[in-house]
């Protein structure tokens, strides 16, 4: 019965070209639009590291000795609460992360000078977010007590310095000082680049730098503070500090702290561990609000810091309007073809057919459209990514169609044309039988 | 002959027996009437804002920045180097900031107006803070508006000491950043604070961007302050190395700059840039998303316009017998023209009466959920005069071909 209405929508396709074609194009520039933009909302409201995401949590509190109530601690903390916490050493992984920029050459290559971000970090960092190295590995935590001249960097660095070579055991001069390159990463592209998010809900949802590149350089966290002293900017402070750049022990806060915990008890446990060194921090006199810590997982964080750009938001809202202008569209052409069709209709009734199976006829046809609809609309939402890739946002190297998603095109193609054609089809099986064949 | 008026009964009496596909008409009319309001009034605010004036010579303008140097040093290279760009061909100004408007680099603080504003102090302001050497208000083409520059004593005596804060007691701001601190008043001659540090406005110039602008509150992008800024006691803080020189040489300034200063200094890094480039890089995002838009209102109005043609041409071709009957008992070609424009008029009229009242509930949406502002009233009107075009050219062709029908169509049986 199938293939016998697959057979019958195609000739009534046929027979009417330019409705048909009129109903493909609504429906394949709705997908084509909203699949394009679905594509990009879920590459930047996603996961950055499915496997780790849930036992990953950000730890604030609250260093402002000033008095005065503020609900949110900053998004992040001073050096010495950070050094404190991570020293403890009471989570299953810990590490602290600064940035800044940093004069960066290698000087056995004939290449200029430039001004990457370096991120320098502890020990834990590599296995706590899984990162894959390409040659050589991590340092160990030993080295970040010993300032070890080390470094990791990214295989983009690797490419532009070495050409893609094997780097470990080479120099990088950052700033004055040489360091060893121990590790070169595999490409590694976590969107968004989840660890550096802070801030972020300032941003009025103009959020879209958080899916940049990884830094080019990693260096241990206590390397980096001494070899490029000077070059630290804080987050805030809440009064002068003395000496601008040289961050350490000043009334700033400029460091994050990422710790793994493995179950729920142990988050419980951290998180007591926090309330307690805030309660200890208060009596010290150096902390105002003991009350203001917080343990948020990975995407409690960025839920809160509100990591997906406005503008992507409003995109996809856009983006779905225009579906259902199509929608619409397309339910108006397929109720006209429907019940220009009475006399047919009205013949296949008399002959016996139920209305259940006129509607499964309509509805066949109607899903044929939503068919070659999707197909049309999955090249032009790769001409659509094909775009957002051209522009010079920074998650542009990340706009591709997966799988899951060109399945869902036709999933959600067909679901749309099944959608807009239910009236039609509906109002076709119910056409009084009698003034149908009268007309004829 | 007569002329009737447009009759609206007989249409409302047909309109009512296909009551779902009008229905759908004035829904999908109503959408695109509140999606184009929407859309174009967004196009419009980031149309703004990509153009946000900024009272600096921007078309002549040329940034090289140096980073990485060194911090002792800096008190001979700034003047060898300044010396050296001078040098270029092309150049008229030449001068060394902190930062540019655009730039993304921002030094912000916050100061108050009585003398006991500290840091912390919530009721401060935060400005953006551009320190500047000799010659800079002429090198960006700053407009005083009141008082004076900076003079040459100044110049050299302000330093960095421990704090972010310059040792002097002078400053320049903006118009807007004065009209801020002291509404209403004149500004020459007050002061601003940063207990313990304390600066006096001696100018007030045109409204300059921040390095980064808020692009929903225009008033408080243009809160910046400049201070005077010696080589010597700089700390590293001066590492734009402005130029200016007319518009056609920009580009070749830019280069020979970067080159100039990367041979200067071989420890550093050296990148030139023109400032029209600055300004375009930092509004391309923006610029990307005015075009998508843009996109998607041409293509929906396709759409929509397609959708009617569909739906009325299907309609013309259900009526072709009493579109017959009608011309064979005296209607004209203009009369049935008529006929299907006026149904298209009532339908789309419906429509973006609904599409009005929705366009506005969008906006209220997004003005809750998104940095948007209210949409000004003339758009509502603007969108339903666009959506009666579209619906009157879209429905001429279908019109014109049911009044072509040939009266004698009635007297054959279908």
């Amino acid at each position: 019965m199938f293939a016998y209405y697959l057979d019958l929508a195609f000739r009534s396709l046929k027979r009417n070209k330019v409705l048909t074609a009129l109903m493909v194009i609504a429906i394949a520039v709705g997908i084509g639009a909203s699949m394009t933009t679905l594509t990009v909302m879920r590459l930047l409201s996603g996961d950055p590291i499915p496997a780790r995401s849930a036992h990953l949590f950000y730890a604030q509190i609250d260093p402002d000795p000033t008095p005065g109530d503020r609900k949110e601690p900053y998004d992040v903390i001073d050096y010495q609460s950070a050094v404190d916490l991570w020293s403890a050493h009471r989570a299953d992984r810990q590490t602290l992360i600064i940035e800044s920029p940093v004069r960066m050459r290698a000087p056995d290559v004939n290449l200029p000078a430039t001004m990457p971000t370096m991120a320098s970090i502890t020990a834990d960092f590599f296995s706590m977010f899984d990162v894959p190295f390409q040659y050589g590995n991590g340092w160990t935590a030993e080295d970040d007590t010993k300032r070890a001249q080390v470094a990791v960097i990214s295989a983009d660095l690797n490419q532009k310095l070495f050409g893609g070579a094997n780097s470990v055991g080479r120099t990088l001069r950052l700033r004055d000082t040489d360091v060893r390159i121990i590790g070169v990463l595999k490409p590694w592209r976590p969107s968004p680049l989840f660890y550096m998010v802070a801030g972020a809900h300032y941003a009025n949802g103009d959020t879209a730098d958080l899916y940049s590149k990884t830094e080019d350089v990693f260096t241990p966290f206590f390397t980096g503070l001494e070899l490029n002293d000077g070059n630290f900017s804080q987050y805030t402070c809440w009064h002068l500090p003395d000496h601008p750049g040289h961050l350490r022990n000043s009334p700033c806060v400029w460091v994050r702290l990422w710790v793994q915990l493995g179950d729920s008890s142990k988050v419980a446990a951290y998180k007591q561990f926090l309330d307690g060194y805030a309660a200890q921090q208060k009596v010290l006199g150096r902390v105002a609000r003991p009350q203001n810590t917080r343990l948020r997982s990975l995407m409690q964080w960025l839920d809160y810091e509100g990591v997906v750009p406005s503008d992507v938001r409003l995109q996809t809202w856009l983006a779905f309007a225009f579906l259902a202008i199509c929608l619409f569209n397309t339910i108006g052409l397929l109720l006209a073809k429907f019940l220009r069709r009475g006399g047919e209709i009205g013949v296949r009734r008399a002959l016996g057919a139920t209305r259940g199976a006129v509607f499964a006829q309509c509805l066949v046809e109607a899903g044929m459209v939503g068919l070659i609809g999707g197909l049309v609309g999955w090249l032009l939402a790769l001409a659509g990514l094909w775009l957002v890739r051209q522009q010079s946002v920074p998650y542009a190297d990340l706009a591709h169609l997966d799988a899951s998603m060109f399945l869902l095109t036709f999933v959600l193609a067909i679901a749309a044309s099944l959608l807009a054609g239910v009236l039609p089809a509906l109002r076709a099986s119910r056409l009084p039988l009698g003034l149908q064949l009268k007309t004829l | 002959m007569e002329i009737r008026p447009i009759e609206f009964r007989p249409i409302l009496a047909s309109l009512r027996k296909h009551r779902i596909p009008a229905m759908l008409i004035v829904l999908e009319i109503a959408l695109a009437c509140a999606v184009l309001c929407n859309a174009v009034f967004m196009i419009s605010q980031r149309v703004n804002d990509i153009h946000l004036p900024s009272a600096i010579d921007e078309q002549g303008l040329v940034s090289a920045t140096l980073r990485g140097t060194d911090d002792k040093l800096v008190g001979s290279d700034i003047p060898r180097n300044l010396a050296a760009l001078r040098g270029i061909v092309g150049v008229q100004q030449a001068a060394i900031t902190s930062s540019l408007p655009l730039s993304h680099n921002n030094w912000g603080w916050s100061f108050g107006t009585s003398p006991d504003s500290a840091l912390a102090n919530r009721k401060n302001i935060n400005v953006s803070l551009y320190f500047i050497g000799e010659g800079g208000d002429k090198t960006l083409g700053l407009h005083m508006l009141q008082g004076r520059f900076f003079n040459a004593d100044e110049l050299a005596d302000s330093k960095f000491d421990t704090a972010p804060l310059p040792e002097t007691h002078v400053v320049v701001m903006t118009r807007s950043a004065a009209e801020n601190f002291w509404p209403g008043q004149a500004a020459l001659g007050k002061t601003i604070y940063s207990k313990p540090y304390y600066y006096t406005v001696v100018g007030v110039v045109d409204d300059v961007l921040r390095p980064n602008v808020y692009t929903q509150n225009t008033r408080k992008s243009y809160d910046a302050v400049y201070f005077p800024m010696s080589a010597a006691g700089s700390k590293g803080a001066l590492s734009y190395y402005i130029l200016r020189g007319a518009p056609q040489d920009r580009d070749r300034i830019m280069r020979e700059a970067e080159q100039k200063l990367a041979d200067l200094n071989p420890g550093a890094v050296a990148k030139g840039q023109t400032y029209a480039d600055i300004r375009e890089k930092y509004f391309a995002d923006m610029s990307s998303m005015a075009w998508m838009l843009v996109l998607v209102c041409v293509v929906m109005l396709a759409v929509t316009a397609f959708g009617i043609v569909g739906l009325t041409s299907f309609w013309v071709g259900q009526r072709r017998r009493q579109i017959g009957i009608r011309r064979a008992v005296g209607a004209t070609r203009g009369h049935i023209m008529q006929y299907f424009q006026t149904e298209n008029l009532l339908l789309t009229t419906a429509g973006v009466v609904v599409g009005m009242g929705l366009a506005f509930g969008i906006n209220i949406y997004l003005m809750q959920h998104y940095e948007m502002s209210r949409m000004p009233w003339y758009y509502l009107p603007g969108g339903a005069l666009a959506l009666w075009l579209l619906g009157q050219a879209s429905v001429f062709g279908p019109a014109q071909k049911a009044a072509s029908v040939p009266p004698v169509v009635a007297t054959r049986s279908v």
